[in-house]
Parts: C-alpha cells; sequence; structure tokens
C-alpha cells in the first residue's frame, strides 16, 4: 500500500517536472510567429533552449516508462483510450524536434517558414493536448469495465477539457516568455517581458476559471475537504503565480521563471493530489477506476524501480543543473547553431 | 484490414524506420569521439575538422533517430495495450530504466556538446562525446534486453493474470539478450565504419581532402575489419543459442520441413507453406545447418512439421532475410579483407573504392533483415511461447490506426527524405561543410557552405 502510494506521487512528480521544464520550450515554441519579427529574432529564440530541449524531452519519455513499469495497466488503458490525441501530440514533438535540427541546413527563406511552422504546430499542439488529456483525466474518461474507450478524440474537446488546454498554453507561453527575457537582450527581450506580463493576466483569469469549475466538473476537492492542509498546495501555487508578476516587475526574469516553474509544478499536483488514489478514472462507473492500488506492478518491481529512481534521478537533476548553469547567459552569435 | 493487421503494419513501418538511424547513431557517436579524443591529445587541426564534418553528419542523423524514438515507447501502450497490461511488470521496467540511466544523458550531454564548443575544454568537451557515445550504446544494451526478454522469457511467474518479475538479475543477464548485443551493437560499429568509408572513398575517388579523408577511411576501416569479423562470430553464436529456444524460427530460417539428422542448407530454395515443403531446392549441402545449429555434422534438426501450424513463423520471409543477412555479412567480411591488403594503396584501386562508396546503404539493409529475421521469426508469439501477438492488439477502431498509418507513412517519409537529403548533401560538401580548412595545393576548391 505504501509503495504503491509512494510511486503515484512519483509518477505525478516525473509529469510535473515534463511540464516544468519542456513547458518553457512549448511555450517559445508557441511564441515563435508572434515574438519572432526578424529572422535574428527567430534564431535567438529557438537558440536559447537549443541545447536543453533534448534534455527536457526525456523526461516525457521517463513519466510514460514510469507508467508503463509501475503502472501497467494504467499504461495500457490510458495510451489506447487517448489513442488520437497522444498521436497528434507525437506528430506534433517529431516535427518540432526535426525542425530545430533542419532550420538552419538549408538557406532559403521558404525552407526555413517550413520548418518554423513545424516548431509553432510541435510546440502549441502539445501544449494544449496535454492540458485537454489532463483535465479529461481529472473528470473521468469514459472507458468500460474492459478499459476499452468508448469516445472519440471530441468527446476529450468537452468544455472544462477545453480549458485545461487553455490553462496549459497560457502556463507554458509565460514560462517561454521568462526564459527569453531571462537569456535575451534588447528589444526581443522587452517584447518577451511585455508578452509574459500580458499573458500572465490571462494565465490568472483562466486559473481562477479553472479551480472553479474544476468545482463542479471533477471530484477533485474531495481529498482537499478532508484534509484541509493540503489546500497549503494550492495557497503555495497561488502564491508563486503571483510571484512571477513580483519579480518581473523588478525585472529579475530569471527570478520570475522559477516563480513559473514553481506554478507550474503545483498546477500539477493539485490535479496529482485531488485525483489521489485515482490514476485515470472512468466517467461511466467509479468501480472500474484504475487506482495505484488496482493497477500497480509487483512488489519487487516497483521496489526495484524505486531504488532505480532514487539513484538515478537526482544524478540526472545534477548534470541536468550543471547543463542549465552552462547555458544561462544571455546568448551571443556563438550560441547561434539552429 | 483489422486493427491487428493494421497496427503490426505500424509498428513494422515505424521501427524499421527508426532503426535505419539508430545504428549510425551508436556506432558514429563512438567514431565520432575517437576523432574528437585524438584532437584534445594532439590539437592537430584536421582531427577537430574530422569531428565537426563527421560530428554535423552524425547530428542530422541522431534528430530523426531521437524523434522516431519517442513512437516506440507511446506504441506498446497505444496499439499493443494487451501486451503492455501484461507484461508491463518486466518489460515496462526496462524501459523506464533505459530512459532515466541512459536516455536523459545522452539527450541532455548531445546539446552540451553541440553548444558547448567555447564553454569547455577541449578535454572536457571530448570527455562530452564520450558519454554521449556511451549512454546511446547503454540505451541499446536496455532496449535489446527488453527484447531479448520477448525471445526468451525469463525470471517470471504467471500471477494475477500477467508475467510478474521473480527474478531480475535473470532478465538483465537474460543469455538471449547478452547474445543480441553481442551481435548488434558491433553491427552498428559496422555500419558506421562502412558510411565512413563510403563517403571518404567519394571524395578520394575526386581527389579531394586527401590527407583528411585518408584518415577518416584508416579509422573505418579499423574499426570496419575488426567488427566484420565480430558481427559473424557473434551472429553464430547467436544461431546456436536460437537453435535451443526458437527452434522453429532456426527450421524457418533454413525453411526445413522434416526432422533430420545431417540437416542442409539450401543455396537456393522456394518454400512452399501451403504444402509444408519446398517448390524447389538447388545446391544442397549437407549437415551444414546440423553444424551450424549444434556444432556437429550429424546432428539432428527440428524440421517445420514437428511443430502444430499455428506455431509456425511466415516461412518465406524468415528464409529470405537470414539469407540476405547472411550473403552481406560475407560481402562486408571480403571487403574488409582486400581493404586491409589495398589500405596504402587505396587512390590506386578506384574500382575498390567506388565498390565502398555503393556500398553505403548495404549495412543498412543487413540490419533491416536481421530484424525482421528476429521479429517475423518469433511469430505467431509477441513473447516467445508466452503470448501471441493477436492477443496483444488494443481494443481500438482500425479506423484510428489505419488514419495514424497513414500519417507515419507521410510524416516519416517526409523525415527520411530530408534527413537523407541533409546528409548528402554535407557529405558531398566535406570539410567545407564545417568551414574546412585551407585547400592544399592540388585539391580542388569548393565553394564555402552556409
Amino acid at each position: 500500500m505504501v509503495l504503491e502510494s509512494i510511486w503515484f506521487f512519483l509518477w505525478g512528480l516525473l509529469w510535473a517536472v515534463y511540464f516544468m521544464t519542456d513547458g518553457f520550450d512549448l511555450g517559445i515554441g508557441s511564441l515563435l510567429p508572434f515574438l519572432g519579427k526578424t529572422e535574428e529574432d527567430k534564431r535567438a529564440m529557438v537558440n536559447t533552449m537549443g541545447p536543453l530541449w533534448d534534455g527536457n524531452q526525456v523526461w516525457l519519455l521517463s513519466a510514460g516508462g514510469v507508467t508503463f513499469a509501475a503502472f501497467p495497466r494504467v499504461y495500457a488503458v490510458m495510451f489506447s483510450s487517448l489513442y488520437s490525441a497522444l498521436m497528434l501530440i507525437l506528430f506534433a514533438l517529431i516535427l518540432r524536434g526535426v525542425a530545430f535540427e533542419f532550420r538552419a541546413k538549408v538557406e532559403s527563406p521558404g525552407w526555413r517558414k517550413l520548418w518554423d511552422a513545424c516548431i509553432f504546430i510541435g510546440s502549441f499542439v502539445p501544449a494544449l493536448l496535454f492540458g485537454v488529456a489532463f483535465a479529461n483525466i481529472f473528470q473521468g474518461i469514459p472507458f468500460d469495465q474492459k478499459g476499452v474507450y468508448q469516445g472519440t478524440l471530441f468527446t476529450l474537446l468537452n468544455p472544462y477539457g477545453l480549458i485545461g488546454g487553455v490553462l496549459f498554453v497560457l502556463l507554458f507561453v509565460v514560462h517561454g516568455a521568462l526564459w527569453l527575457a531571462a537569456r535575451t537582450q534588447g528589444e526581443l527581450q522587452a517584447r518577451a517581458a511585455a508578452t509574459a506580463a500580458g499573458i500572465w493576466v490571462a494565465e490568472v483569469l483562466v486559473a481562477v476559471v479553472f479551480l472553479a469549475a474544476s468545482f463542479f466538473s471533477t471530484r477533485l476537492y474531495a481529498n482537499y475537504l478532508a484534509n484541509p492542509l493540503l489546500f497549503a498546495v494550492i495557497l503555495i501555487t497561488v502564491a508563486a503565480l503571483f510571484g512571477i508578476r513580483v519579480f518581473l516587475a523588478q525585472k529579475a526574469f530569471f527570478k520570475a521563471w522559477f516563480a513559473s516553474a514553481l506554478t507550474i509544478v503545483g498546477a500539477t499536483f493539485y490535479g496529482v493530489i485531488g485525483l489521489f488514489p485515482n490514476m485515470f478514472p472512468s466517467s461511466l462507473n467509479p468501480a472500474w477506476n484504475l487506482t495505484a492500488h488496482n493497477a500497480s506492478s509487483s512488489q519487487l518491481t516497483l521496489t526495484i524501480m524505486l531504488v532505480v529512481v532514487i539513484v538515478f534521478v537526482p544524478i540526472v537533476l545534477i548534470y541536468q543543473a550543471w547543463a542549465y548553469n552552462l547555458f544561462k547567459g544571455g546568448i551571443t552569435d556563438e550560441d547561434l547553431v539552429y | 484490414m483489422d486493427t491487428l493487421l493494421l497496427s503490426r503494419l505500424q509498428f513494422t513501418a515505424t521501427t524499421i524506420f527508426h532503426f535505419f538511424f539508430v545504428p549510425l547513431t551508436l556506432g558514429l557517436s563512438l567514431l565520432v569521439a575517437v576523432m574528437e579524443t585524438r584532437y584534445a591529445r594532439t590539437g592537430d587541426e584536421t582531427y577537430l575538422q574530422m569531428t565537426k564534418f563527421w560530428g554535423k553528419l552524425f547530428l542530422i542523423n541522431f534528430a530523426v533517430g531521437v524523434v522516431t524514438g519517442i513512437t516506440l515507447e507511446f506504441q506498446f501502450g497505444t496499439n499493443w495495450s494487451g501486451y503492455s497490461a501484461y507484461v508491463g511488470d518486466i518489460f515496462g521496467s526496462l524501459l523506464a530504466i533505459e530512459a532515466t540511466a541512459a536516455f536523459f544523458l545522452e539527450s541532455t550531454l548531445i546539446g552540451v556538446w553541440v553548444f558547448g564548443w567555447k564553454k569547455l575544454s577541449r578535454r572536457a568537451h571530448a570527455t562530452v562525446m564520450w558519454l554521449v557515445a556511451g549512454a546511446s550504446n547503454l540505451s541499446a544494451i536496455w532496449i535489446l534486453t527488453a527484447n531479448g526478454w520477448m525471445q526468451q522469457p525469463v525470471g517470471y511467474a504467471l500471477r494475477n493474470g500477467r508475467a510478474e518479475l521473480t527474478d531480475f538479475a535473470a532478465v538483465v543477464f537474460n543469455t538471449f539478450s547478452i547474445l543480441q548485443i553481442l551481435h548488434v551493437v558491433p553491427a552498428a560499429l559496422l555500419l558506421a565504419a562502412f558510411f565512413i568509408m563510403g563517403v571518404s572513398a567519394y571524395h578520394l575517388l575526386k581527389k579531394q581532402h586527401v590527407d583528411f579523408f585518408m584518415r577518416s577511411f584508416r579509422i573505418g576501416l579499423a574499426v570496419g575489419a575488426v567488427t566484420a569479423f565480430w558481427v559473424i562470430l557473434g551472429g553464430d553464436m547467436h544461431a546456436k543459442h536460437v537453435t535451443q529456444v526458437q527452434p522453429a524460427k532456426l527450421a524457418a530460417m533454413e525453411s526445413l520441413w522434416n526432422t533430420t539428422a545431417q540437416a542442409p542448407i539450401y543455396l537456393f530454395a522456394v518454400p512452399d507453406e501451403q504444402n509444408e515443403r519446398n517448390r524447389v531446392e538447388i545446391g544442397a549441402i549437407p549437415g551444414v545447418l546440423s553444424f551450424l545449429g549444434h556444432g556437429d555434422f550429424n546432428a539432428e534438426v527440428k524440421g517445420l512439421k514437428a511443430f502444430p501450424r499455428d506455431e509456425r513463423p511466415p516461412v518465406l520471409l524468415t528464409f529470405l532475410s537470414f539469407r540476405v543477412m547472411v550473403a552481406l555479412g560475407t560481402y562486408f567480411a571480403v571487403m574488409m579483407i582486400i581493404g586491409i591488403f589495398i589500405r596504402k594503396r587505396l587512390q590506386e584501386n578506384p574500382w575498390y573504392l567506388k565498390l565502398m562508396m555503393y556500398s553505403i546503404p548495404l549495412p543498412f539493409l543487413a540490419h533491416t533483415a536481421g530484424w525482421v529475421l528476429a521479429e517475423v521469426g518469433r511469430q505467431p508469439w509477441i513473447v516467445y511461447g508466452l503470448m501471441r501477438t493477436a492477443d496483444a492488439v488494443s481494443p481500438i477502431a482500425a479506423s484510428q490506426v489505419a488514419v495514424s498509418l497513414a500519417a507515419f507513412i507521410l510524416v516519416y517519409g517526409l523525415l527520411g527524405g530530408v534527413g537523407y537529403y541533409l546528409i548528402g548533401k554535407y557529405a558531398r560538401l566535406g570539410p567545407a561543410a564545417v568551414g574546412g580548412p585551407a585547400p592544399v595545393r592540388g585539391e580542388r576548391l569548393r565553394p564555402a557552405a552556409v
């Protein structure tokens, strides 16, 4: 019982770290057509995340892999139920990844336009659909006792799911704009900071709507009401959200970015805590919910994987922190590879 | 077409496509690390140019390999949910360990390598490349361990309606996986060596950047000569083990229908699965199959008829892929022997250089044939003897899979086309592609790259 619960929160943590790291890449990619006025701007934008996006993306594979290893039945039902949405995310991420490598390899405006469009689609679509998918998980997915999905892609595009999608896009766009402001100079930096400040207002509004809608559309608050101390998580997240604005006003862009990172982690855990112990609830019958307890791996696998995660995740964090530190400075012409 | 067939087609297409790029990543990363180490030790600028030039081709290839790898991890859940729920306890763990203990390092450090030329010392930068190469190959080892478990399931018990892990060490040190690793990892190096030799041959034939490409060719030749024989040796050990644990696959590899002592191999045969015989059999060499499988010309080898019809793999595909792989493996070894003899007179033997240039695609074909043999030869099982492929597929609409399969063909077609176009473009440019060295007298001038 304890082991499954630990794994449940590790699962949540891996998703949170993925959103926190690759989130700013997805945000910058979504901003590319709007903030990148000139080719120089666009190159700067792409290259601010150039050294880091690939390592960030592995958090997604790690989150997926851990779902497979620790909760095989959740992995099986979740991935097959969300087939079309996941395929769209997949194609988007594929195009985004190669676009970074390809865009500067042929000297032609049309060529760059094509791959820049791929970066935009490859960033915006995953940002939106991850939000849609998680919001739908919060409110329950129509699947039957055997784990067979009883809906279509459009079933997921309900009002609550869409609010979740918009919230994710806004979270990531602010996150990305802050990273841009931290690593660029001059006019682009000013535009990035202004964008972060503007979109931040929308982020706050949609967050409020989402918190309220969750009350009507989901059972997320049941855990909070049963244990009111948990409301601290929401308070910290809200504090971090307002921290963004405070640091932004001081032009302390890295601090603002960290506040935004905390906001994203907090937002993820807001849902994860509310879900517990459900991982993939059925909207048709609560008895069919997949939970940390009825969908987990054997005790031996959970133990071995716990050792692996406890040993390796800190090591990963150390060398990723080293890489971030190496590339935190303002970018110069030397850093323009893509 | 039903969901099963479409899902199998999709898995085949995406896996084969992915594995066009992976072996070059595995092999080339090590070779680039060797070049950069020589630069770090000697300060010789030619080695720096070599590192940057081969590194550039490596990175284009790497990008396509990485993004198409995500597909595979997703696909077990999206299309093979029956399989995922049944074996996640073991198979899922291996994938999760691969991501956490190897792929993270590779992906984080590749960014540092690309963007860190001015931020790190020469020595540190070369170390980063070694770590990228080591982590890539470690990744492959974990994936092969996972595949080895599908081929020969070990260390599990059937409980709670699924395969549960009972002995982690048995899974990690599975003989099948180890033999696969000893065959596939050197095969990746061989592929990269042929790639380097082939591209070098192109430039040597044009008599441009001779010193640069002679050095590159020699590194390729040294690695290629060792691995060409290692691959054959590893393949032989692997085949002997397959004889023990997957006798139906071995019988299909040689299209042997009747159980017999002194089992022959045929130089040419046309299997007829309907009538359980070979329509044509030419050039039987008696005893060779017995020797390959058991190390004894008189040993008995089980024929396909010893297995129920619904436990036999598709014979023709297994038979053909084995032949293609063996023929190519032999060709590589012969080319390497010739190469060793004429290594000092390469430019006087343009026919050899030409052959090497046109041989670039062949190791890719050999890798594909090897995987077709391993995977098709395992059918009808997804986990050998434990779970049938037909029972593994997700309960999803065929239309969904048809759409995604069409999208894969479209997107991967674009990716493959652009990826190989760019690799070809920069390979032809030569060192100029990375702001190359001043041309030496007698060499042709090439316009600088973008």
